[in-house]
């Protein structure tokens, strides 16, 4: 009971995200037999206004009823094993996913940290900074101020001037480092990483955890998806842990990731 | 741990992994916390000012919110624009080249084999086929890359918020600007039968605007049912080649259908792909004279404009919330 003594006298917190018992779940075309054919797409057709089930549409359940609250401030990592439903948990905080049942409610626009889809391959580097800034919602008048920030940050230009070659020219690593330091560049409310961290060499990697801490003292709150441990540990103070779609635990970092540990068997 | 800054540690909770559990909302919040104790997550949602997120927003705001993506959504246009040609050797000669040739098939087969200018001299053919062709495949490419607007661009609409309006948007500004690169080979095929520039051809611009906005409208209605049926990106050709030959893109439909009754013609004549290219015809050709167009043909073409774009806007806005599910 410290803790919350502590907590009061600090000022109450200040909520920014809450989820209620949130329930998402994704609806797969013809997967009811795997195999798509004709006679089962026939049916499917005929049977419309069937439920779901009949008609061969398959149902994942991804979130099973998820609760929590965020406060402004906080860095909350997200483990699990692949599949339980933590980049769906994201998505649908960022309101880029309905909820079947249940709410989110959010201060703000929370934005997820992923600009690759607007990038592409075929344009030069600098204008897929643009292009990005852009599809961010960036101001024109941002990016250009922020333009050669971006491009430092990637160290695209450290071996030659890359930055005016199409991306398909970049070694993976390279267009990683672009796309994190594009993603990087905004500030946000509530910003969300997902797997960020695993791009780059070790010197970036450094590099892209000091941004990282940087955006969350701007940002109300940062969620961070990650399958490496230490770098959760590095970074997030309070840990979900979800497994098949629910919250297991919900804690500090060091207990949740004990636990977390012990299950996996590490 | 290497915190910045002292932060509150929130109470450890541990939930049983059983399926279907279901918790008691209160009780499930992260950190109780004694001013806001005992307060549904609707009440303490409402006490900070939280808004549901992802909720479709309203129609003004939405359009508002559009207008701020406006750079977005002309960068993105013009980054495909250029995209698409960017691996060929000849670059950007591509976007010229690539409608010149559609032309010159379309004259051998028509033209030459099938002998489809009836009532109507070279001097005015060529240019009137040249023209029904370009027109018609800014409408045919503005449906069909609408079609894929949403379901082609998944990652896109999962990973980032912007008004979804912004995909069919800008994929219909980025055939407009297909278009005008055509419309260098048009001028050129205009002048050279014959026609000379002249104050009509500035006529070409309200058209052009106005075949934008049908083609946007049509590019809405076609994203929001693309996104709920990919299977239409099947089937779309097929009624885009139908339409194609009942609009008269290559021949002209009043002396085709001479000998059936007028209201077929009518009909087909107030049909608005060929509204928007009998005024393109008008304005350029010298040998189209305004007895080729039906009655009322620019209140046609702004109510067919305005009927489309309006109407698909509203209707594709009326699912936002709903795109990139399943």
């Amino acid at each position: 009971m410290a803790e919350h003594q502590e907590t009061e006298r600090a000022g109450a917190p200040i909520p920014t995200v809450i989820a209620d018992e949130l329930h998402i779940v994704y609806r797969v075309n013809g997967a009811k037999t795997g195999k798509g054919s004709a006679t089962a797409a026939l049916s499917r057709i005929i049977r419309r206004g069937s439920d779901d089930t009949a008609r061969g549409v398959r149902k994942v359940h991804a979130v099973r009823g998820v609760s929590f609250v965020a406060y402004r401030g906080e860095a909350i990592g997200l483990i699990g094993s692949n599949g339980s439903g933590k980049s769906t948990l994201l998505r649908a905080i960022a309101g880029l996913l309905p909820a079947e049942r249940g709410k989110v409610y959010t201060d703000g626009q929370p934005s997820l940290l992923g600009v690759n889809a607007a990038l592409m391959n075929d344009l030069t580097g600098e204008r897929n900074v643009i292009l990005g800034g852009l599809a961010m919602g960036m101001s024109r008048e941002q990016i250009m101020a922020r333009y050669q920030g971006i491009v430092d940050f990637s160290g695209i230009n450290e071996k030659g001037d890359f930055i005016t070659l199409p991306m398909r020219t970049y070694s993976s690593g390279m267009a990683a480092r672009l796309r994190f330091s594009i993603a990087a560049a905004k500030d946000h409310d509530v910003l969300m990483i997902d797997e960020a961290l695993a791009t780059g060499d070790r010197k970036f990697q450094k590099r892209s955890e000091q941004r990282i801490r940087e955006l969350r003292k701007e940002a109300g709150t940062v969620f961070l998806v990650s399958h490496n441990n230490k770098s959760i540990r590095d970074t997030c103070d309070r840990v979900l842990w979800l497994e098949r779609g629910e919250l297991r635990m919900d804690g500090p970092t060091d207990e949740v990731l004990k636990e977390y540990e012990k299950f996996t068997g590490k | 741990m290497s915190c910045p800054h002292p932060l509150r540690i929130p109470k450890t909770k541990v939930f049983p992994l059983v399926s279907e559990t279901t918790h008691d909302g209160t009780v499930a919040l992260g950190t109780p916390v004694s001013p806001d104790d005992g307060l549904t997550s609707a009440q303490l949602a409402d006490r900070y000012g939280l808004s549901v997120s992802g909720a479709r927003p309203s129609l003004v705001e939405y359009v508002r919110q559009l207008w701020d993506r406006r750079h977005f959504i002309l960068a993105f246009s013009r980054a495909k624009l250029t995209a698409q040609y960017s691996q060929a050797k000849l670059g950007q000669l591509w976007q010229v080249a690539t409608p010149l040739l559609n032309a010159a098939v379309y004259f051998f087969i028509f033209g030459l084999i099938l002998k489809a200018d009836r009532g109507m001299s070279r001097d005015v053919y060529i240019p009137f086929l040249v023209t029904g062709v370009f027109v018609f495949t800014f409408t045919q490419s503005s449906v069909m890359a609408g079609v894929r607007a949403i379901s082609g661009n998944l990652g896109l609409v999962r990973a980032l918020h912007f008004p979804r309006a912004s995909l069919p948007i800008s994929f219909s500004l980025q055939q407009l600007q297909q278009l005008l690169f055509s419309m260098i080979v048009l001028f050129a095929v205009a002048i050279g039968f014959g026609s000379i520039p002249d104050l009509s051809w500035l006529l070409i611009v309200p058209v052009l605007a106005l075949q934008f906005l049908f083609n946007t409208g049509l590019a809405l209605i076609m994203a929001r049912a693309g996104a709920k049926t990919p299977d239409l990106a099947q089937l779309m050709p097929f009624v885009m080649r139908t339409w194609m030959y009942a609009s008269g893109v290559m021949f002209s439909i009043p002396i085709m259908l001479e000998d059936k009754p007028g209201w077929v013609a009518d009909i087909l004549q107030v049909n608005p792909a060929s509204i928007y290219m009998d005024l393109m015809r008008f304005a350029l050709i010298e040998g189209y004279s305004a007895d080729n167009l039906p009655d009322h043909v620019w209140a046609l073409a702004g109510g067919w404009a305005l009927l489309l774009a309006a109407g698909g806007f509203v209707y594709f806005w009326k699912a936002e919330e709903r795109y990139g599910r399943g």
